[in-house]
């Protein structure tokens, strides 16, 4: 690690397109959306300037973008593209295809509240959607995390034992426009870290044709999903790997949760991406008075890390699960969903208690946040889901 | 019908990992019991045009040097497009459909 | 000009075992185009459609060659993806090869859900030969309407009945809306002249550009004929002048075939099952309102070739 830290001003989006610079990947396919345009744009002027290699296919939609990707990769490019929301929507169908075809494709996200109503602000319903297409989820708490989880995800989707895509998310405005101090790493050492693309099977390795995409029918197509799914299991190991060895390089480790004054709290939050921050906040402010609160972010979704997740929460006594996103009257939302199902293993289970918050990009609060803690705290919780920052 | 004898369909671990198919692979599955019918070839009609060959949606009539050698009885589909094709030697047809023997 | 005996000498791209229809018009287009493109590697990319689900039916594939297929509607912007990295990879001297790329989708995959990305494809000006396998139909789902199927058809979701004679639309005209994406190479050929087609695609393989071919093709289980007929069936769509084989090079027009008498398209309809039920004096009038469309067709694409060349 170099001695003196390169640190610059940057907003989300700009330090996503910073990565992808010093990243020089192959092909580089995107549409333009609010509020994940800026990366295209700032990425294109790379382009424009010569200060990458990358064939920049400006498609004419989402499909077409991860459908153009898909085929780089398949070709045996490093490809990469950016979007969210509507975007992403319209990717759905394709990126359980990258997925299944095994396709190491890197995505800059920005999450934004899923239509109708229209609305261009902050919300994880785009990713949460997307939740069970086979890409790897990883939300950040800042541009920071963007930049350097940028990084990794090229590293681990193209592990040999994962080769899957992934999405890089962040919250739409809240971290994709506002500016930070970043470190930035230098060129060569993102260059030297993400090393080159080296697929075993490519199609323009001609003197070695192969077929990519075919039929499987009841016969084959179980077998294949399966190994996707194992794929997705031995991720974990390779996100933590990845997460340890950018630490040693460069002094920032990353892990698949990250926990902040857990372990002697008595009521916990679990959050992803940049809300992560504001909860940290309000940790310290309520430790000042003596209150007991801890927090659980987690970073990676997909894989879902349900053994840590146990393991840091086995002896709290109560957690709050905040979703960004609803679950239209399932019985809680997803993360809530999930982080609860693991905790069903403990025999001494906390309890646990639901919020959705921040729709559309509705402000979350120091006071709402410190209401969820005190009500967690108070022991008063029930089954029902809470919703936080709605008017009634 | 059609199906090739696989001893036994390999597990998800044994499988190559992912939707990866050998090229040309298709080659070892027989579609020739779908005929009611087969080609015969008449090789003293034959003008070795190469019509039958350039037609025949079933890569299935064998061409040697540039010549037609007879047909691929393993995949031939018994369509006919050969026959009616086929311009033969002075109207005489160089290629018949004969009933398939069940 | 292609020498068939020239071309069998070259290495059989699609193999035999493929799963398609005995008398498809798919395997024969597929075969000659790829006669066409076997000097050279090629990458081939399918849309979701009859001839992707036949030739690879796990763990079986037909293809000899590198090919890909991701879904539906998106055949001409994965193409572009792999042509996209390509470039990338020869300028960084992990390709060294002169490879070629192709894109086969049907009708519904290209006039249809796919048209879009297509399009797309066509106007960033990615150096791909796109052929349109147009069987006039979404025959892979079972024959539902296509915007390509013609006037009078019946399909499954357009059929004749009590009140309705079949398609009751005539067919968007797809070669003329790519003519209008101003890209070097559009072209229409049809089953039936083999010399043509594998003329055009070497034509618009050896094109620095994007390229677009659209041949009809007959379906035996769709159009509703015997087998053997295929051929047959393409070369009469010529020689009525409903299927004009005919070349759009930078903008001039030349048709490839000029029949020296145009057969009535009476003699095209009988032979298909899907066009029976215009046969009933009841409906006469669809039969003269084709006859009628192909004349007007056939006379503009005169006056094109004219105006164009001039
Ligand atoms: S009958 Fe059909 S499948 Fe058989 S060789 Fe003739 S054209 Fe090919
Ligand atoms: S079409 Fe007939 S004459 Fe021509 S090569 Fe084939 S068998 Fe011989």
């Amino acid at each position: 690690m170099s001695d003196k830290k390169n640190l610059k001003a940057k907003t989300g989006n700009e330090a996503m397109a910073e990565a992808m610079r010093q990243i020089n990947p192959d092909v580089v396919a995107a549409y333009p959306i609010t509020p994940a345009t800026e990366i295209v744009q700032i990425f294109s002027q790379f382009v424009a300037d010569g200060l990458v290699a990358t064939e920049f296919v400006a498609v004419e939609s989402e499909h077409s973008a991860l459908s153009a990707c898909i085929g780089a990769s398949a070709a045996g490019a490093r490809a990469m593209t950016g979007t969210s929301s509507q975007g992403l929507a319209l990717m759905y169908e394709m990126m359980y295809i990258a997925a299944g075809l095994r396709l190491p494709i890197v995505m800059a996200e920005v999450n934004r509240a899923l239509s109708a109503p229209i609305n261009i602000h902050g919300d994880q319903s785009d990713t949460m959607c997307a939740r069970d297409s086979g890409f790897l989820q990883i939300y950040c708490e800042n541009s920071q995390e963007a930049y350097d989880s940028m990084i990794q995800a090229v590293r681990i989707c193209e592990h040999p034992e994962v080769l899957l895509p992934a999405t890089v998310s962040t919250d739409g405005f809240i971290i994709s426009h506002c500016l930070e101090a970043i470190e930035m790493l230098k060129d060569e050492q993102v260059k030297e870290f993400v090393g080159t693309y080296k697929p075993k099977h490519w199609l323009l390795d001609v003197d070695h044709p192969f077929t990519l995409g075919a039929i499987d029918l009841q016969d084959y197509y179980f077998e294949h999903k399966r190994q996707e799914i194992e794929a997705m299991r031995k991720a974990t190991k390779v996100v933590k790997e990845i997460g340890q060895e950018f630490g040693r390089k460069f002094g920032r480790s990353y892990d698949m949760l990250e926990t902040y004054k857990l372990e002697d709290a008595e009521a916990a939050i679990v959050v992803l991406g940049s809300t992560a921050g504001t909860v940290k906040v309000v940790i310290d402010e309520m430790r000042k008075q003596g209150k007991k609160v801890g927090l659980l972010k987690l970073r990676v979704f997909r894989p879902f890390p349900f053994e840590d997740i146990r393991e840091a929460l086995k002896n709290i006594k109560i957690v709050g699960v905040m979703d960004r996103h609803d679950g239209y009257n399932a019985y809680v939302p997803p993360v809530c969903s999930e982080v609860r199902s693991c905790l069903y293993e403990l025999d001494k289970r906390p309890k646990i208690a639901s919020y959705v918050y921040g729709l559309g990009g509705r402000d979350i609060t120091l006071e709402m946040i410190t209401g969820i803690y005190n009500e967690l705290l108070s022991g008063k919780i029930s089954a029902e889901v809470k919703y936080s920052g709605v008017r009634e | 019908m059609g199906e090739i004898k696989v001893a036994r369909k390999k597990g998800w671990k044994e499988l190559p990992e992912g939707d990866y198919l050998e090229p040309g692979s298709a080659a070892v599955f027989e579609t020739g019991d779908w005929r009611s019918e087969r080609p015969v070839w008449i090789p003293e009609n034959c003008i070795q045009c190469l019509f039958c060959w350039v037609y025949c949606p079933d890569s299935s009539v064998k061409v040697k040097d540039s010549l037609m050698t007879g047909f691929d009885y393993k995949h031939c589909k018994g369509c006919g497009i050969c026959v009616t094709e086929c311009p033969g030697k002075k109207g005489n047809k160089a290629i018949k459909m004969e009933a398939e023997k069940k | 000009m292609a020498n068939l005996k020239e071309l069998a000498t070259r290495p059989e791209l699609l193999s035999g075992g493929h799963r398609l229809c005995a008398g498809c018009g798919a395997g024969i287009i597929a075969r000659q185009v790829m006669m066409a493109a076997a000097d050279k590697p090629v990458v081939v990319t399918n849309a979701t459609g009859c001839l992707e689900v036949s030739t690879t039916i796990y763990p079986f594939s037909a293809w000899k060659t590198s090919w890909f297929h991701s879904a539906f509607e998106n055949a001409a912007a994965s193409c572009s993806g792999i042509e996209a990295a390509y470039k990338a990879l020869k300028r960084t001297g992990k390709v060294d090869k002169d490879i070629r790329f192709i894109a086969f989708g049907g009708d519904g995959g290209t006039y249809d859900i796919g048209l879009q990305s297509l399009s797309g494809a066509m106007e960033r000006r990615h150096r791909m030969l796109y052929v349109c396998y147009n069987n006039e139909a979404y025959m892979n789902t079972g024959i539902q309407r296509s915007s390509s199927t013609p006037l009078g058809a019946y399909t499954t979701t357009a059929p004749n009945g009590k009140v309705k004679k079949g398609k009751e639309q005539v067919r968007k005209n797809l070669t003329e809306i790519l003519v209008a994406h101003n890209i070097p190479y559009v072209a229409q050929t049809a089953i039936g002249y083999w010399n043509d087609l594998i003329t055009k695609v070497q034509k618009a393989l050896d094109t620095a550009g994007p390229t677009f071919i659209n041949v009809i093709q007959p379906c035996r289980l769709g159009w509703g004929y015997s087998p053997e007929d295929t051929v047959t069936l393409g070369r009469l769509a010529v020689e009525t002048c409903l299927w004009p084989v005919y070349e759009v090079v930078n903008g001039k027009y030349k048709i490839n075939v000029k029949p020296k008498e145009k057969k009535p398209i009476i003699e095209y309809l009988k032979l298909q099952s899907r066009f029976k039920h215009l046969f009933k004096p009841e409906n006469e009038s669809v039969i003269t309102e084709i006859q009628r469309n192909i004349d007007e067709h056939w006379a503009w694409l005169h006056l094109m070739e004219e105006d164009t060349n001039k």
